[in-house]
């Protein structure tokens, strides 16, 4: 017996999630500037850009950790904003999320971690919550840990545990933030190795927000590149290589964009408040 | 040469950082209600949600609040009694009145120390760890982890505790009460040469069942402040491990804080 997702969704669309018009703000400072993506289902959507570019609050918003200004957001079908308490609970089981940090609880051990989604949503038996745990743990090659706290793990098997707690109720969509921030090569491409097994083995559709250019380009089945809280360019990777967007060029070939200087106005700038 | 707009400009920073902290105690007691509401919407209808509160959460936290206390509690009330017991002789003596002692003694303990004490001792343990665990859990992207697994953080970290410290604080204010007594009547049978069970004796004509109600629901009061407190200061947390000492040492100063404030209206309401 398992948590088998349900799989139809009211309309046969072939987008999981379509964002439109999407315009935040964090206190008065203009994040997200209309943006318009769509993520169809079954591919892996890269969302890249560089620190500041408004990526992680796009990721924040699909998940419904935060409320839009304005603008819509559907995601299997449904309105974000308009989900009641029962619905959103719902919602929630049916996507995956995996933090960058990993946000295992590190009261619980691993196990307990991953078993978390079952023990509170499903009237399963712990035998059965138990061998599932096991299965998802051993997707993520971590076999054997689950009796390990959090403390105990390295950073790479933290970011595994997380997927393996992401994945447990078989989810439609999975979300990973930065998954090979901070990890050496071996570790990062071994994650993307898992994401892209997840994807053809068990069919997900998956959103990967990252400012990785080589997992990026691994993984991807398209890009949406975001700079600044506007998007430059969605496409696929050829397609974003060869875009001819001075950004999109710049952050490819890791140029810092120089600022063009008035030295007048830097002067000013500099002794702005001097008497 | 006095410059009156310096002064003025001073005055002008001075009443907006009263007003700042005006703004801010307000919107922590907003936050607190909403917290004390929500809770009981989740300990009433969660299982109706089909998200119960966990038992064993409850009880979990119980032993860490309250088991794990009564060693200092112990500790600490009969040191407490014993010395109000040798205050009590000290200055009665002056009267030739010794022998009422018990009488002072005994509603002292069971309305006041017993309670306050045991109130100060888990907000500074377990108030703060409180704030400590919450604090961590919100920077640490936890608290998000939950909200996107469809757990309601509410349900999951404030109910429990919340509950824990509304049972504990009270039971063990009562076992303050008992070993208070004890330790006061170790000093007052020594003193005045009369037996531990003529000293119960005078203990229970002096106290009515109001007066130990009366302590213990100070004590449960004190018990839900030190959580909600501890629960606010934990969820308001920013910037990484310093925001973190911030808001457990913030949450310790002001649960005592507002312990000593509680008990003094709630003393002058119900005294006078």
């Amino acid at each position: 017996m398992t948590t088998t997702p349900t799989t139809a969704t009211s309309e046969e669309s072939e987008n999981v999630i379509e964002v439109r018009d999407l315009v935040t703000h964090y206190g008065t400072r203009k994040i997200l500037k209309s943006i318009d993506v769509d993520v169809r289902k079954g591919e892996i959507m890269v969302v890249m850009g560089g620190s500041g570019s408004g990526k992680s609050t796009f990721l924040r918003h699909i998940i419904g950790l935060e409320r839009a200004t304005s603008g819509s957001i559907r995601v299997l079908g449904r309105e974000i904003a308009d989900m009641t308490g029962t619905e959103a609970t719902e919602f929630s089981r049916k996507i995956g999320v995996a933090f960058q940090g990993g946000a295992l609880f590190s009261s619980m051990s691993v196990g307990d971690n991953v078993m978390l989604p079952l023990r509170e949503h499903t009237k399963l038996d712990r035998m059965t919550m138990e061998i599932m745990m096991r299965m998802k743990l051993e997707v993520v090659s971590l076999t054997g840990f689950e009796d390990l706290m959090p403390a105990e793990l390295s950073g790479g098997m933290i970011k595994r545990a997380a997927f393996a707690r992401a994945i447990v109720t078989d989810p439609q969509i999975l979300f990973c933030d930065e998954p090979s921030a901070g990890l050496d090569p071996v570790v990062s491409s071994a994650l993307d190795e898992l994401i892209l097994r997840l994807r053809d083995a068990m069919g997900m559709t998956i959103v990967v927000v990252t400012h990785e250019l080589d997992s990026a380009f691994r993984i991807a089945d398209r890009i949406t590149v975001l700079d600044r809280g506007d998007i430059l360019i969605t496409g696929t990777v050829e397609e974003v290589k060869n875009c001819d967007h001075d950004r999109v060029q710049d952050l490819l070939n890791r140029r810092f964009e120089e600022e063009d200087l008035d030295p007048d106005a830097y002067l000013a700038r500099l002794t702005e408040g001097a008497p | 040469m006095a410059r009156p707009e310096v002064h003025l400009n001073r005055l002008g920073n001075v009443l907006e950082s009263i007003g700042r902290g005006a703004a801010q105690l307000l919107e922590s007691v907003g936050i607190a209600a909403a917290f004390f509401s929500q809770s009981t919407y989740w300990l009433i209808m969660g299982h109706r949600r089909r998200q119960p509160v966990r038992l064993e959460s409850i009880v979990s936290e119980m032993m860490e609040t309250g088991v794990r206390a009564i060693p200092i509690v112990v500790v600490l009330c009969t040191t407490i009694g014993l010395m109000l017991a040798l205050q009590g002789i000290n200055a009665l003596e002056q009267f030739g009145a010794q022998q009422q002692v018990t009488f002072g003694v005994a509603l002292s303990i069971t309305r006041e120390f017993a309670p306050l004490v045991t109130g100060i001792v888990v907000a500074g343990r377990s108030g703060s760890a409180l704030a400590a665990r919450l604090g961590t859990m919100t920077i640490s992207n936890e608290v998000d982890a939950l909200q996107v697994m469809g757990i309601s953080p509410v349900r999951f970290l404030v109910v429990p505790p919340l509950c824990a410290m509304l049972i504990t604080v009270p039971c063990l204010a009562l076992m303050g009460d008992v070993v208070a007594l004890l330790g006061a009547g170790l000093y007052i049978t020594a003193d005045l040469n009369i037996s531990m069970s003529a000293y119960f004796d005078q203990v229970m004509r002096a106290l009515t069942v109001n007066d130990l109600v009366q302590g213990l629901v100070k004590a449960t009061l004190f018990g839900g402040l030190t959580a909600l407190v501890g629960i606010v200061n934990g969820a308001r947390v920013t910037g990484g491990a310093e925001g973190v000492g911030r808001v457990t040492t913030s949450a310790v100063v002001q649960s005592i804080a507002v312990i000593i404030l509680t008990d003094m209206i709630f003393t002058f309401v119900t005294t006078r």
